[in-house]
């Protein structure tokens, strides 16, 4: 083609290899400059891996790497980024307890005669995050953001070094439709200035919306690239998944509206200082009620008090009637409370453990330290858990922390339906999660519903909230105000919701 | 290849060292019966490594929860000058109003509630008042041993009562009692951790402590068993030290074991919140501590050389373990021609 782009990073014949597992075999992937490339495939595929071939944290076993023209063997990150690539990474690694400036700078501090010259680190700071268009107070320890905003943090501290080529390794799955236009914008800019931006995500609307070219992956091997124009949305799924997109859309389920019988849960006025305030809301037997929202309008809140992660200290809480006084995890989970967290990472997995030990940990829990569960039966059962959620090597022996993003998602999720809570909440659970496992994981949702468990359902995705919910509550600004039902569920309806002025 | 298991490495330098006095040290591997008892080198390794043995089941516990125990050689300490006083009943001592005519197991069940009330004080220092261990359990290392004093009225204690002394050097079916009692609490605490679900929590508690709460585990409960089982171990050995020398010195018994235990748990392959832990390698720890000190005293090197030379070893396995220091050292040996491995 004429007028093409030159090609600034070139991945030839890649092949990487884990102790019975291939991640990668004879992969070729190309970037040009100031375009931004899609890199998809299902959870596991192998995208994080190529990834991190390209960025020098793993060394590959076979295949080479060209940076504009020269061949590279990075053996650290630092390499990378020093040759000018620069890297968000899946699973966020910044520094919680440090003030958002160091994080951005760690590392390249400027330093003169005194030390850390805090004030350029704070200039720097402030001018990096300039750049995707924020504005916070540096000074302020990273933990104070919401997980969006300490996506962003990340996505500032790579774009802090003069960088070619710009990897983005799911860097929207935490963040709100507004920032997502925000991030896209600033990616736009880049792609002008000439940086080669990769970007990997499950969200097949943002791939439409910004890339240029994508190459999809599957099982390890490049199944070909495209131009985004060139490639129908069914194609794409199809070439993903590997077989005939049509299935998926046929499992869809539609939602049934069921009268609710007496509550589960109820929730009267419940309030919590800087979390959430008067709370209303029923979840009866069968429902799946969704919770929509802004990210901070206190939907993370209001599920962690229905958790007993935290304790509520207005309004009443009534379970089966009865009201609840004190409250916590183990409580909740005893009578039929479950909770998949939104941060997966701090709250959910115990990266060292296997597969197995992380899905049956909620059961054991359950059933007593005293009466374990016996060897040959944990495997069984974890077995066929794993293999209903479809994790990924099905491997149980492995610990859980060698599992892709997504599969680990997975993992956690059959830790829940181990013990068939009779309230499930499920905070994002599809973040992260393939198109086709996010199909499984709604019909199986709807499946269960029809046997009387019921659900809460935090997403931003509001297609998956109109299509599984039979009530929606909508909070804004740490309230509830408004709850929708039956057919008033649209997805017009509850933007509106969100949207309206508060009068 | 197949992964080396976490105590692999303790293992093999075990082996090595035991093959250095196949060779060098003759008569190490020798046993003679004498009295019907046997008597040899490597039972007496076995018979000294007890207390650390003793000290790092425990304490293998507690480190997996992300925690460490200073207190364990003082509350040695207490639990022998506890038992010592119940049998001397010396004057001035505040045990001496507590007369148990030299029954042995009141004994042992008095002195090993002063344990558990030191490991049940740890527990609620570090999980419900949210100390850090290290400052936690370093109050009753220091205080411990005051305690100590207190009860035997400042003296050291010294007593004669065969039948108590037996524990500590006697024996039984040919081999020394301590000996024995390693084995059982050893065995005991693999059933207790494996037989029950108690191991999978430790596991959960150290490797996420906020997953395990929303797992429905209670970390600070699962924490409290892992101090008061410790305390309890190193009751036990305060029992085998005092009627192994018939007597309770406050001040120097158990001094530094803390330390050795601490160390036989690392080289067993157990390390502070990585959500895994191994009994059996804190059990080749502590033999392997002993067989190095013995190794060198019999080579007649000072005892001051022994600390160095303990050091040395204990820092080359837990380099060994890491990953990253082996990943260094196949580098530096790269200009080796490598096979390509097929895949794994
Ligand atoms: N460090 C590791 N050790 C062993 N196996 C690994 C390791 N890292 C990745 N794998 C395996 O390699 C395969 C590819 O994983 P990768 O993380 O690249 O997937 P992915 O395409 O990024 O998936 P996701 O969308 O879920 O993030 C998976 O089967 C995974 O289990
Ligand atoms: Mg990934």
């Amino acid at each position: 083609m004429a007028g093409e782009r030159p090609t600034c990073l070139q991945l030839t014949g890649i092949g990487k290899r884990f102790p019975g597992v291939v991640a990668l075999a004879g992969v070729d992937f190309d970037l040009r400059q100031g375009e931004i490339h899609a890199l998809l495939g299902e959870n596991g595929a192998g995208k994080s891996t190529l990834i991190k071939v390209m960025t020098g944290v793993y060394t590959a076993d076979d295949g080479t790497v060209d940076l504009n023209g020269k061949q590279y063997a990075f053996k650290t990150p630092q390499e990378a980024v020093n040759a000018g690539i620069s890297t968000v990474y899946q699973e966020v690694n910044l520094l919680p307890n440090l003030s958002i400036a160091e994080n951005i700078c760690l590392g390249r501090e400027a330093k003169g005669a005194f030390g850390i010259k805090w004030n350029d680190v704070r200039a720097r700071a402030v001018k990096a995050l300039a750049r995707l268009d924020l504005k916070l107070d540096v000074k302020a320890p990273l933990s104070s953001l919401s997980i969006a905003l300490q996506q962003m943090v990340a996505i500032a501290r790579a774009l802090d070094v003069s960088a070619k080529v710009l990897v983005l390794d799911e860097p929207t799955s935490s963040l709100d439709a507004h920032e997502v236009e925000q991030l896209f914008a600033t990616m736009r800019k880049l792609r002008e200035e000439g940086l080669g931006i990769i970007f990997v995500t499950h969200f097949l609307d943002q791939v439409y919306a910004v890339s240029d070219r994508i190459t999809i992956l599957r099982n390890g091997q490049k199944i070909g690239v495209w131009n985004a124009s060139e490639l129908p949305r069914l194609e794409l799924v199809s070439q993903m998944i590997g077989r005939d997109a049509a299935v998926l859309e046929s499992q869809g389920t539609a939602s049934l509206t069921t009268e609710t019988s007496t509550p589960f849960l109820t929730f009267e006025g419940v309030g919590r200082k800087g979390a959430i305030e008067g709370v209303q809301l029923n979840i009866g037997p069968g429902q799946v009620m969704g919770f929509a929202g802004l990210l901070g309008s206190g939907r993370s809140e209001t599920v962690r008090l229905i958790f007993g992660a935290d304790t509520k200290d207005s309004g009443n809480f009534l379970l089966d009637g009865r009201t609840i006084q004190r409250f916590n995890q183990r409580k909740a989970i005893l009578s039929g409370i479950g909770l998949c967290p939104e941060d997966r990472k701090k709250e959910g997995v115990f990266p060292e453990l296997s597969i197995r030990e992380n899905i049956l940990v909620v059961y054991q829990a359950k059933r007593g330290w005293l009466r374990k569960l016996s060897l040959p039966k944990q495997k069984q059962m974890a077995g066929a858990l794993a293999k209903d959620l479809g994790v990924h090597p099905p491997d149980i022996e492995r610990p859980i922390q060698f599992l892709s993003g997504g599969n680990q998602q997975k993992a956690l999720l059959a830790r829940w339906m181990a013990v068939e809570p009779r309230l499930l909440l499920l905070d994002e659970p599809t973040r992260g999660i393939d198109v086709g496992a996010k199909f499984e994981i709604m019909s199986l949702v709807s499946k269960q519903r029809e046997e009387g468990r019921s659900f809460v359902f935090v997403s931003s995705e509001l297609t998956e909230v109109v299509r599984t919910c039979q009530s929606v509550l909508v909070m804004r600004d740490r309230k509830a105000i408004k709850t929708l039902t039956g057919k008033e569920i649209t997805e017009d309806s509850i933007i509106h919701a969100i949207a309206e002025d508060s009068k | 290849m197949k992964k080396l298991p976490p105590w692999g490495w303790a293992v093999i330098v075990l082996l090595l060292v035991l093959l250095f006095n196949l060779v060098k040290t003759p008569g190490f591997f020798e046993f003679h019966v004498r009295d019907g008892r046997i008597y040899g080198s490597l039972i007496d390794i076995l018979n000294r490594a007890t207390p650390v043995l003793l000290l790092s089941l425990g304490m293998t516990l507690v480190i997996a929860t992300g925690g460490v125990d200073l207190s364990v050689g003082a509350v040695m300490a207490m639990t022998g000058a506890t038992a010592a006083c119940l049998i001397a009943q010396p004057t001035n001592s505040p045990l001496s109003s507590i007369n148990v005519h030299q029954s042995i197991p009141q004994i042992i069940v008095i002195s090993l509630f002063v344990a558990l009330l030191c490991g049940t004080f740890n527990g609620m220092l570090v999980s419900w008042l949210g100390l850090q261990p290290i400052v936690a359990t370093l109050l009753l290392m220091v205080a411990g041993r005051g305690i100590a004093q207190l009860l035997s009225n400042g003296q050291i204690i010294t007593f004669q009562f065969p039948a108590f002394q037996a524990i500590g050097n006697g024996g039984t079916l040919g081999l020394p009692n301590p000996m024995w009692i390693g084995v059982i609490v050893a065995c005991l605490f693999g059933l207790l951790v494996r037989g029950t679900a108690l191991g999978l929590f430790v596991s959960a508690v150290g490797s996420n402590p906020i997953a395990a709460k929303n797992s429905g585990i209670n970390p600070g409960r699962v924490k409290m068993v892992a101090y008061v089982l410790t305390a309890l171990c190193a009751g036990i050995a305060g029992i085998i030290g005092t009627a192994d020398i018939q007597a309770a010195d406050a001040t120097n018994a158990g001094l530094n074991l803390e330390l050795d235990a601490i160390l036989a748990v690392s080289v067993g392959g157990t390390f502070s919140n990585s959500g895994r832990f191994s009994i059996f390698g804190s059990v080749v720890g502590a033999i392997l501590m002993q067989t190095l000190t013995t190794t060198i005293l019999t080579r007649g090197v000072s005892a001051d050389a022994t600390l160095i030379i303990k050091a040395i070893v204990v820092v080359t396995v837990c380099l060994l373990q890491s990953p990253e220091f082996r990943n260094l050292f196949s580098k530096l040996g790269s200009f080796v021609p490598k096979k390509s491995g097929g895949v794994a």
